[in-house]
């Protein structure tokens, strides 16, 4: 039987005159997405994406995981394609949906005409395959309250198609509608969850990582590249930006007060991150900070590192406990791979006691008590940056 | 040599032999923190990738074991050190490999109830005897994906999609050695929690496994140490193993369906052939792997029939190798009459297999008929 994943848009169904160009966008990541699963069609109608298998090879299976994870979906739908036609949805439909008829115990149907001319009503097409459902599982009953299954019929423009149960989406809007963001990706739990957030919400990610050898490791470096290589089945491709950080964390060590060593480190790294978001048109950092956290993010410490930023810094989990945040990772993958034990850029060198109220003239005078600009420009000049692929 | 034993065990492929010889040369230990454990790790990983993508999982969810029977042992272990306190059914096919049966077995001596499930009188086994097998009690259900006596496939797809709907807290559990490589096996599609898998029934070296763990499935490591694999199956990774599993799987991978429909070719010309000599009986049935063959010879012994064979440089198997002679008691459940369980050999082919070779088989059956008959 002929099978279709119907994508059911979330807010963008709302959107006005752009409506559109929103559109677009999910269309493209949705091809790009379903390259690796085999042959698809994708087309567009009633605020509704049908994606549907050309071949025997294509892996409905595997798309419709890949789907679940594109912005802009709310709702994955598995259903048979059917003629408009009330006889052949009645029989064939239920072969369809045997499995999971056979294994409830309760159902009900539901049924969604937006083909006003089908010559059956709503409730009338619901009594009559309600019935015929009862009749060919005669273990069933129906609550319409708490069924186990819901038989959905939608009688569309083209086709009738019948599913008994969908698929959360990812929900959010499509990545690319709101601009592009640069993430400080360190290597812990909080930053992939950030950029995942901020994806949700339209931004292109890139991300930016500091890297410290021989403090830290290949492994490091690699654990960051894995965790942004997870994040791109929701972001997509994202264009990383590994800065080479070894010698102004030394210069730190040797030529600033101990306690605000992490203070100076970040807004350093903040001055790098924007100059190189400037050249690339990049509009916004994203930080996966959390209010209180640690000594570096508590509100004085923010005030100290944004007085050192031109542009907006997103902070997705400020207001966000870390079993929340943790939630997310293990939800979003990124979990695992984050609590691998490696040192990192924000891990050596740590004071004892670093300063979690700092004060923004102290912190200005360390600062500029030493000449930094050669060294931000070297290690500018030492970034190279690539692509990591969406798999 | 006319190798037709490829059920029991496959010929590396060069590919394979290239890939173990590079991971005999990367000697480092893969958990060594310097720049010669990262370059054997990052083998280990490659090879890891390259099996998740086959399976369409996530590469941590693939664990490297010494092969199959270690990850049938690990898997029906780990769930009832899970789950057996609390829930004492297992369900199973009885026609598992000894792999799983023996470890079923195992734990219907240690108190669980163990149910086998066996074909129906046309020789078929039903999804839906699988799941009515299945209860609130149950915590694992076993079952393999070909058979490696007769390369029946057994609907373990329709049988989990419909256990994992109703009961999704029970695993489920896929021996897929004979299947995986050659015919399609994704395991989501298969709706399996864990899936086992072996290296040298796909042209790899032996004492390589792996074994799937969906993410979310916990059970206990099967082996303690080190910690390696995230402490699922500790003991050092055999790099040079790992590497030459990933390198056939790297090869066969883009290749299964067409393969798959080489081996179909061969497998109907054997069939003809069998047909064409009024002795011979194939006991396979229709709609099963293309790969393995079980034939019956009218009157001869399998086993005598298999040392005619060799005289000829043929290598076939009675029965399956790891039975070593005894009278298979899974022929048995697949109702096949008493008189062609003596006299059953197994053909089974691999991707290198030609027409050729299964004339030469049939030439050497058929003198066998000439020659042997008197000692009947």
């Amino acid at each position: 039987m002929k099978e279709i994943i119907l994508c059911k848009y979330g807010e963008i169904a709302l959107k006005g005159l752009n409506k559109s160009s929103f559109e677009s966008m999910m269309t493209k990541s949705v091809k790009r997405r379903l390259k690796s699963c085999g042959q698809f069609s994708v087309s567009k109608a009633q605020s509704t994406l049908y994606v549907e298998p050309l071949n025997d090879d294509s892996d409905v299976d595997m798309a419709v995981e890949k789907l679940s994870k594109i912005f802009g979906i709310v709702k994955l739908c598995r259903c048979c394609v059917l003629e408009k036609d009330m006889d052949e949805i009645l029989t064939k439909s239920l072969d369809y949906i045997e499995d999971e008829m056979e294994t409830a115990r309760t159902f009900k149907v539901d049924a969604k005409r937006s083909d006003k001319k089908f010559p059956f009503k709503s409730p009338e097409i619901c009594i009559e395959m309600g019935g015929k459902i009862l009749e060919r599982f005669p273990h069933l009953k129906v609550d319409v309250h708490d069924p186990d299954v819901v038989v959905t019929v939608e009688i569309r423009e083209t086709n009738a198609y019948v599913h008994a149960g969908s698929i959360e989406g990812a929900g959010g809007i499509p990545v690319g509608s709101s601009g592009k963001a640069m993430l400080l990706l360190s290597g812990g739990i909080d930053s992939p969850v950030a950029g995942y957030m901020m994806a949700k919400r339209g931004a292109i990610i890139s991300a930016i990582h500091f890297e410290a050898p021989p403090y830290t490791s290949d492994r490091a470096k690699m654990k960051v590249e894995k965790l942004a290589k997870i994040i791109t089945a929701y972001c997509g491709d994202i264009n990383f930006f590994c800065v080479p950080f070894t010698e102004i964390q030394e210069l730190l060590r040797d030529n600033c007060p101990e306690e605000l060593f992490t203070i100076l480190m970040r807004r350093l790294m903040m001055e790098i991150a924007q100059r190189i978001c400037e050249k690339e048109d990049i509009q916004a950092l994203v930080t996966g900070e959390s209010l209180g956290q640690v000594a570096s993010q508590t509100m004085y410490a923010m005030v100290c590192t944004d007085a050192a930023c031109r542009m907006p810094v997103f902070r997705p989990c400020v207001g966000m406990d870390k079993s929340e945040i943790v939630e997310i990772a293990r939800k979003i993958d990124t979990f695992d791979t984050s609590i691998l034990p490696y040192e990192d850029c924000c891990t050596v060198f740590t004071p004892k006691h670093p300063k979690t109220r700092p004060n923004l003239a102290d912190v200005e005078a360390a600062q500029n008590a030493f000449d930094w600009e050669p060294y931000i420009q070297k290690a500018i000049e030492g970034t190279k940056p690539y692509l990591i692929r969406n798999a | 040599m006319i190798y037709l034993d490829n059920a029991a065990t496959t010929k590396p492929c060069d590919e394979a032999k290239a890939a173990v010889m590079k991971g005999l040369e990367v000697f480092g230990n893969p958990s060594s923190l310097h720049r010669a454990g990262l370059d054997a790790e990052l083998l280990v990983s490659d090879a890891r990738e390259i099996i998740a993508d086959a399976l369409g999982v996530t590469p941590d969810e693939v664990y490297f074991t010494s092969g199959a029977t270690e990850s049938n042992n690990t898997a029906i272990f780990g769930a009832y050190k899970a789950h057996g306190k609390r829930k004492k059914r297992v369900v199973i096919s009885s026609v598992e490999h000894p792999a799983v049966k023996n470890p079923a077995q195992e734990l219907e001596d240690m108190g669980c109830e163990v149910i086998r499930i066996s074909p129906d009188e046309n020789g078929e086994i039903n999804a839906r005897d699988i799941f009515a097998a299945v209860n609130e009690d149950t915590f694992l259900v076993s079952c393999m994906l070909v058979n490696n006596e007769n390369g029946y496939i057994l609907p373990v797809e329709k049988a989990f999609s419909m256990i994992k709907k109703k009961y999704p807290q029970v695993i489920t559990h896929c021996d897929c050695v004979q299947g995986f490589m050659k015919i399609p096996v994704k395991a989501k599609k298969l709706n399996a929690d864990m899936i086992s898998l072996s290296g040298h029934k796909i042209y790899a070296p032996k004492g390589i496994g792996a074994l799937y763990v969906k993410k979310g499935i916990h059970i206990p490591p099967f082996m303690l140490g080190g910690g390696q694999e995230k402490g699922f199956r500790s003991g050092t990774e055999s790099v040079p193993l790992i590497c030459g599993f990933g390198a056939a799987v790297k090869k066969l991978a883009p290749n299964v369906s067409a393969n798959f429909e080489k081996a179909a070719d061969i497998q109907a010309y054997l069939i003809e052939k069998c047909n064409e000599n009024g002795d011979v009986f194939v006991n396979s049935r229709k709609g099963g792997s293309p790969y393995v063959t079980s034939i019956a010879v009218n009157g001869l012994k399998s086993e005598v029939l298999l040392h005619y064979l060799e005289k000829r440089e043929i290598y076939v198997s009675s029965g399956s190798a790891c039975s070593k002679g005894k009278k298979s008691s899974v022929l048995k459940e697949f109702r096949y009459p008493e008189q062609s369980l003596d006299s059953t050999i197994r053909i089974s082919c691999s991707i290198d297999t030609t027409k050729a070779d299964i004339d030469a088989l049939m030439e050497g059956i058929k003198s066998a008929q000439n020659d042997l008959c008197k000692v009947r």
